[in-house]
């Protein structure tokens, strides 16, 4: 997509912004409530969209460790989501991985307390009965 | 026309560039990281646009504006990035009053040339921003050699 190779588009915006007008706009208007958006507020929203990206990877990074890393990583990602009060909004879509093995143990001992309640409650009812 | 899942995503050639800017030298980031950071940026697109519609109602307005963003930022705790939208503002204001003022300008030289073919002003016009967009990136690729 050439516009989005190097930014360009009918306004010539690539000296400001590199990402893609048209899409940012797509997704903007994707919002149910929104009826226009005037072109200044096409171009803020997508030089703000690049300035939160080099703020997350930045943080993401510095968050991971202490030491010099090598790389950045999914769970930095999402453990910097969980920490930061201003990345709150991205908990949903950034979740902690758990390995399948102690999430099926979590179910398991939720489903052994559900049970003992459910005894207690059957045990009630045939004394009433 | 439809959205399709992908068209709400941001190319990831542009999304790993910036990436990479930010980061030191040399760090990896897995693929896995790069897509959701992809994700991320759509989502905050998102927020900060219902964000930013909120003051535009406020405002009984329904466009969004340029101040309904910088107010979405202030709102959303990135006042951080309120500084250099701003400049990024001016710079973007003090580019399109430059291209008007070359597009009237060439309308007044054409328009000593031309007294006699009023009628076809109106498409010519359109050509002509054609040539003065196909003018501008010619100059820019030139200054970039330079």
């Amino acid at each position: 997509m050439a516009d989005a190779a190097v930014g360009k588009d009918k306004c010539g915006e690539q000296r400001l912004v590199s990402l893609p007008l048209s899409r940012i706009r797509v997704i903007m208007k994707s919002s149910p409530e929104v009826s226009s958006i005037n072109q200044e507020a096409l171009v803020l929203t997508a030089k703000a969209t690049e300035l939160f990206v080099q703020y997350l990877a930045t943080c993401s990074y510095r968050h991971g460790s202490g030491k010099a890393k090598k790389a950045l990583t999914y769970s930095d990602l999402a453990s910097t989501a969980e920490d930061s009060e201003t990345l709150q909004f991205l908990a949903d879509i950034l979740p902690k991985k758990i390995l399948a093995s102690k999430y099926l143990k979590m179910l398991k001992e939720k489903r052994e307390e559900e049970e003992e309640d459910d005894g207690e409650e059957s045990d009630t009812g045939e004394v009433l009965a | 026309m439809a959205e399709r899942p992908e068209d709400l995503n941001l190319p990831n050639a542009v999304i790993t560039r910036i990436i990479k800017e930010a980061l030191p030298d040399g760090v990896n980031i897995s693929k896995e990281a790069r897509s959701a950071i992809s994700r991320a940026a759509s989502v905050f697109v998102l927020y900060a646009t219902s964000c930013a519609n909120n003051f535009a109602m406020k405002g009984k307005r329904k466009t969004l504006n340029a101040s309904d963003v910088l107010s979405a930022m202030e709102e959303m705790e990135f006042q951080r990035f309120v500084t250099p939208l701003k400049e990024a503002l001016e710079a973007y204001r003090r580019e399109q009053k430059g291209k008007k003022e070359a597009s009237e300008q060439k309308k007044k030289d054409k328009d000593k040339k031309t007294d006699s073919e009023e009628q076809d002003k109106s498409r010519e016009e359109d050509d002509e921003d054609e040539e003065r967009l196909d003018e501008e990136e010619q100059n820019e690729e030139e200054e970039v050699d330079n």
